[in-house]
C-alpha cells in the first residue's frame, strides 16, 4: 500500500479520446432518483451508502416513489431521511419497526420500510422487532448489520462476533460475560408472520447485485400482503473496525460472512 | 465479438476517496489522485483507458459518486468482397 | 332528538372516540383503563373501519401512535399510570414533532406498581412534561362521564388545531364508574391529506419529515423558541374552568377531576353550616388558570386545595396566589377517594384557625 502511485491529473488530459462514451445514450449507471442531492455524512467506504443507494433504485424502478413512507432509525442512519427522497420519519432507537407498524396500518396501500441498524433492531429493539414481524405487518425491514455501535463510537452490539474488540470489550467480546452474538434474522425467520427473510451484503458487486434483488422481493412482497419482508445487510464500520475501508470488506469476507452466512432464509414458493 | 467501451465520470467533489471502487475494478483503472477535494479527501480517478463500463466501481461506491457509460459497437457488416483477377488477393469491404 | 345512554366512564370515552372519527387506537391492557381497548376492539372497527391493534408493550404503542399520528391521521392510545410512564420516551418525540394525537390516563395510584384504585397522583407528569425536554401536554381533566366523553371530542379538536399531543387525565374511578351520558352523532371519518404529513411525497410538495432531531444547538434553540410561542399562543386560548358558587365564597376548595364533584358536595354541606364556601376547578390543567385562581384569590379568605395525591396541583395554585391568601391542603393517596365529610372537616377546621 505505500508504494501506492499518487498521480496528478494533468497526467490523463492526455488521454481523453476524440470520440466520448459518456453521452447520456450509453449511460448505464446513475444516482438513483430518490436519492437526494445531500453528500451523505457517513465515513468513507461505509456500507450505509451503498443500501441507501439500492433502496432508492428498487424505488425508482417499482416507480412507488409517490406511495413509500420510509422510517429512520437511530444510529448512524439516524440522518437517512436526508438521503431519501420519500416522507420519512424519524423513530426513537429501537421503536422503528412499531412506528412503521403505525403508518402501515393507517395507509395500508403505502409502501413503508424500516431502515434500522443492528444496536437498534437487535437489541433496544428486540421487542418491537419480535412482534412486528409476529403481527406481520406488511412492511419491508432492512436490517444494517456491522457487530458494533457506528455512531455512539464502537460500542459492542448484540451482533458483535466472539473475540471482537471494541470499545466496550477492549479485550475481545467474551461470551461467557458478555453473551453471543445475535443470530436475530435466524431467529425472525421462523415467525409465521415472516414471508421473506433473506441475508444479503454489500462488500462486493456481486453481493450488491443479490442485496439489490433482495430489496427489490422485500417491496414487491408488499403488495401480497403476506407479511413481513426482512433484509438483513452484513455491512463494514471501516471506522470503528479501524480498518481501511477495502481491509474492513475483506475482513467482513472472511470473519463476518462466516458467521452470518448470506442467502435466503425463507423465501416464499420454497421451504427451507 | 462486438466492442465494449466503457467510460466513467466522478465526481470529484463528493468522493471520500475510500477506494472501494478501486478494489472492485476489474481492470484495475482507478486510483486516488494525489490532489484533494474542497472537503480534504484524496479522490478517486481513472487512470487506465481500458474501462469497459462492468458498473462494478458505482456498485460498490458508498457515495453514489460515479457515473457509467457503455458503448458496445456492432460488429461491422460486410458489404461486399473485392477480388482481383489473378484471385489471390481479397478485400472484404465493411460498412 | 338526545342519544342518552347510561355507560362505564373507559367505555364512554371509548365511544365517544368512535363518534368523533377516530382513526386508529393503539394500546396495551392495564387496569383500571382495560375497557377502552376492548370496547374499541368489539365496536370500533365494523362501525367506522376504524384500526384498533393491541400492541405488545406501552412503548410499542406510544410509538405507533407516533407513526400514525404522523400521517395525519386522528388517533388515540389510553393506558394508566405504570403504562403512561412506559409512553414518555414516545410522548416527548410526539411533542417535539408536533404531532396531533389523543392520550388518555386513567390513573392509579402510585408510585410503583402501585395499586389499580384511583388517584391523582399524575398530576406532575401529566402538566409539568413527563418525558425529557421543555414540551407541554394540552391536558383535560374531566370530572364526569359526560365530560369523559366531550373532552374526547375536544380533545381530538385541540390536538389538530395546535398540531400538539392532549391528555385527557382521568383516573380509575370515572373509568370505571357508570353514569348517564349525552353522546354526540357520529362523525363521518375522513382522510385529509396534511401538508405536513408523511402520506407519499407527491410531486406538487417536498418531502414530509417527521423528526425530533436538531442536531445543531442554534436550530434545536429555534425548535424550542417555537414550542414554547406555542404553548403561550395555548395559554392565552385554551384555558378552561369551572367555578362553582365562588362569587360570595370566603372558603373556596380547588379542585380537578373527580375530587372536585366531592368538593360541591363538601361546599353545600359547609354553607348548611353556614361558611360560604364555593369550588373552582381547573378544566384544562395545561393551560392551567393562573390569572383566575390570582383573581379569585381577591375576593376569598381561604383557599383549600384537594387531591387523590401529596398536593401536586397545589403547587400550581400557590404559584397563582402568589402569598395572597393562605393556601391549605388536604388529600389521600393510595387509591383513597376523600369523602365530603372529611373535606367538610378541615374546612371547619381551617375557618376556626383563619381570623375573618
Amino acid at each position: 500500500m505505500n508504494e501506492r502511485r499518487m498521480l496528478d491529473d494533468s497526467h490523463y488530459e492526455n488521454l481523453i479520446e476524440e470520440e466520448s462514451v459518456c453521452i447520456n445514450e450509453n449511460l448505464v449507471y446513475d444516482k438513483p432518483e430518490t436519492l437526494t442531492k445531500t453528500p451523505m455524512h457517513y465515513c468513507p467506504g461505509c456500507g450505509h451508502g451503498v443500501a441507501h443507494r439500492l433502496i432508492a433504485e428498487v424505488i425508482d424502478e417499482l416507480g412507488i416513489q409517490e406511495k413509500t413512507i420510509g422510517v429512520a432509525p437511530v444510529g448512524c442512519a439516524v440522518f437517512a431521511y436526508n438521503y431519501f427522497n420519500v416522507d420519512m420519519s424519524e423513530a426513537a432507537h429501537g421503536r422503528a419497526s412499531a412506528v412503521a407498524t403505525g403508518i402501515k396500518r393507517v395507509l395500508p396501500d403505502r409502501y413503508v420500510f424500516s431502515y434500522q441498524g443492528d444496536g437498534d433492531l437487535a437489541a433496544i429493539g428486540t421487542g418491537e422487532t419480535i412482534h412486528t414481524c409476529n403481527r406481520g405487518e406488511n412492511i419491508l425491514i432492512i436490517f444494517i448489520n456491522n457487530g458494533i455501535y457506528g455512531m455512539t463510537g464502537g460500542q459492542m452490539a448484540p451482533t458483535t462476533l466472539e473475540g471482537m474488540k471494541t470499545t466496550t470489550t477492549p479485550f475481545g467480546r467474551d461470551v461467557q460475560a458478555m453473551g453471543y452474538p445475535l443470530k436475530i434474522t435466524e431467529l425472525i425467520a421462523q415467525l409465521p408472520g415472516v414471508y421473506y427473510c433473506s441475508r444479503v451484503a454489500v462488500n462486493t458487486p456481486v453481493h450488491v447485485r443479490k442485496a439489490k434483488k433482495a430489496i427489490y422481493n422485500g417491496f414487491k412482497f408488499q403488495e401480497l400482503n403476506k407479511g413481513v419482508s426482512f433484509v438483513e445487510i452484513v455491512t463494514n464500520c471501516p471506522s470503528n473496525w479501524k480498518m481501511t475501508p477495502v481491509e474492513s470488506n475483506k475482513w467482513l469476507e472472511e470473519h463476518m460472512l462466516p458467521f452470518y452466512p448470506l442467502g435466503d432464509l425463507k423465501l416464499p414458493g420454497k421451504e427451507n | 465479438m462486438a466492442k465494449v467501451k466503457g467510460d466513467i465520470i466522478i465526481d470529484i467533489e463528493k468522493c471520500k476517496g475510500c477506494e472501494l471502487c478501486a478494489a472492485a475494478c476489474p481492470q484495475h483503472s482507478l486510483e486516488l489522485s494525489r490532489k484533494l477535494n474542497s472537503k480534504g479527501y484524496h479522490y478517486i480517478v481513472k487512470i487506465e483507458d481500458n474501462c469497459t463500463g462492468c458498473t462494478n466501481c458505482a456498485l460498490v461506491c458508498p457515495d453514489s459518486v460515479i457515473r457509467v457509460f457503455r458503448k458496445t459497437e456492432k460488429k461491422k457488416e460486410q458489404v461486399a468482397t473485392i477480388t482481383n483477377v489473378t484471385g489471390d488477393i481479397t478485400v472484404k469491404v465493411k460498412s | 332528538m338526545k342519544e342518552l345512554k347510561l355507560m362505564k366512564g373507559n367505555e364512554a370515552l371509548a365511544e365517544a372516540a368512535i363518534r368523533a372519527g377516530c382513526d386508529a387506537y393503539f394500546g396495551y391492557p392495564i387496569t383500571p383503563q382495560s375497557e377502552v381497548l376492548e370496547y374499541l376492539a368489539k365496536e370500533a372497527y365494523a362501525r367506522t373501519g376504524m384500526v384498533v391493534l393491541q400492541a405488545e408493550s406501552e412503548i410499542a404503542s406510544i410509538n405507533m401512535i407516533y407513526g400514525a399520528a404522523g400521517t395525519g391521521k386522528k388517533v388515540m392510545t389510553s393506558s394508566s399510570s405504570p403504562g403512561i410512564s412506559l409512553m414518555q420516551e414516545g410522548i416527548s418525540y410526539i411533542a417535539c414533532a408536533e404531532l396531533p394525537c389523543l392520550i388518555v390516563n386513567v390513573v392509579r395510584a402510585g408510585p410503583g406498581l402501585g395499586t389499580i384504585q384511583p388517584a391523582q397522583s399524575d398530576y406532575f407528569q401529566a402538566v409539568k412534561g413527563g418525558g425529557h425536554g421543555d414540551y407541554k401536554l394540552i391536558v383535560l381533566a374531566p370530572s364526569t362521564i359526560q365530560e369523559m366523553v366531550d373532552h374526547t371530542k375536544l380533545g381530538f379538536e385541540l390536538a389538530f388545531k395546535w398540531r400538539n399531543p392532549v391528555m385527557i387525565l382521568t383516573d380509575g374511578a370515572l373509568g370505571q364508574m357508570m353514569e348517564k351520558v349525552e353522546l354526540f352523532p357520529q362523525t363521518e371519518r375522513k382522510f385529509e391529506l396534511l401538508p405536513w404529513a408523511t402520506t407519499g411525497k407527491t410531486k406538487d410538495r417536498g418531502r414530509s419529515i417527521i423528526t425530533s432531531l436538531y442536531i445543531q444547538p442554534e436550530v434545536m434553540q429555534e425548535k424550542n423558541l417555537h414550542l414554547q410561542k406555542k404553548y403561550k399562543s395555548i395559554e392565552r386560548e385554551e384555558i378552561r374552568f369551572e367555578k362553582y358558587k365562588c362569587d360570595d365564597a370566603e372558603v373556596v376548595l380547588l379542585a380537578f377531576g373527580l375530587v372536585a364533584r366531592i368538593c360541591k358536595k363538601a361546599a353545600d354541606l359547609a354553607r348548611e353550616k353556614g361558611i360560604k364556601a364555593g369550588v373552582f376547578r381547573p378544566i384544562t390543567l395545561f393551560p392551567f388558570p393562573y390569572e383566575e385562581v390570582n383573581t379569585l384569590a381577591d375576593s376569598s379568605r381561604i383557599f383549600l386545595t384537594v387531591e387523590m395525591n401529596a398536593g401536586q396541583m397545589l403547587e400550581d395554585i400557590r404559584l397563582a396566589v402568589n402569598g395572597k391568601i393562605q393556601v391549605d391542603f388536604t388529600g389521600r393517596m393510595g387509591g383513597i377517594i376523600p369523602t365530603p365529610e372529611e373535606i367538610l372537616e378541615k374546612i371547619i377546621e381551617i375557618n376556626e384557625g383563619v381570623p375573618a
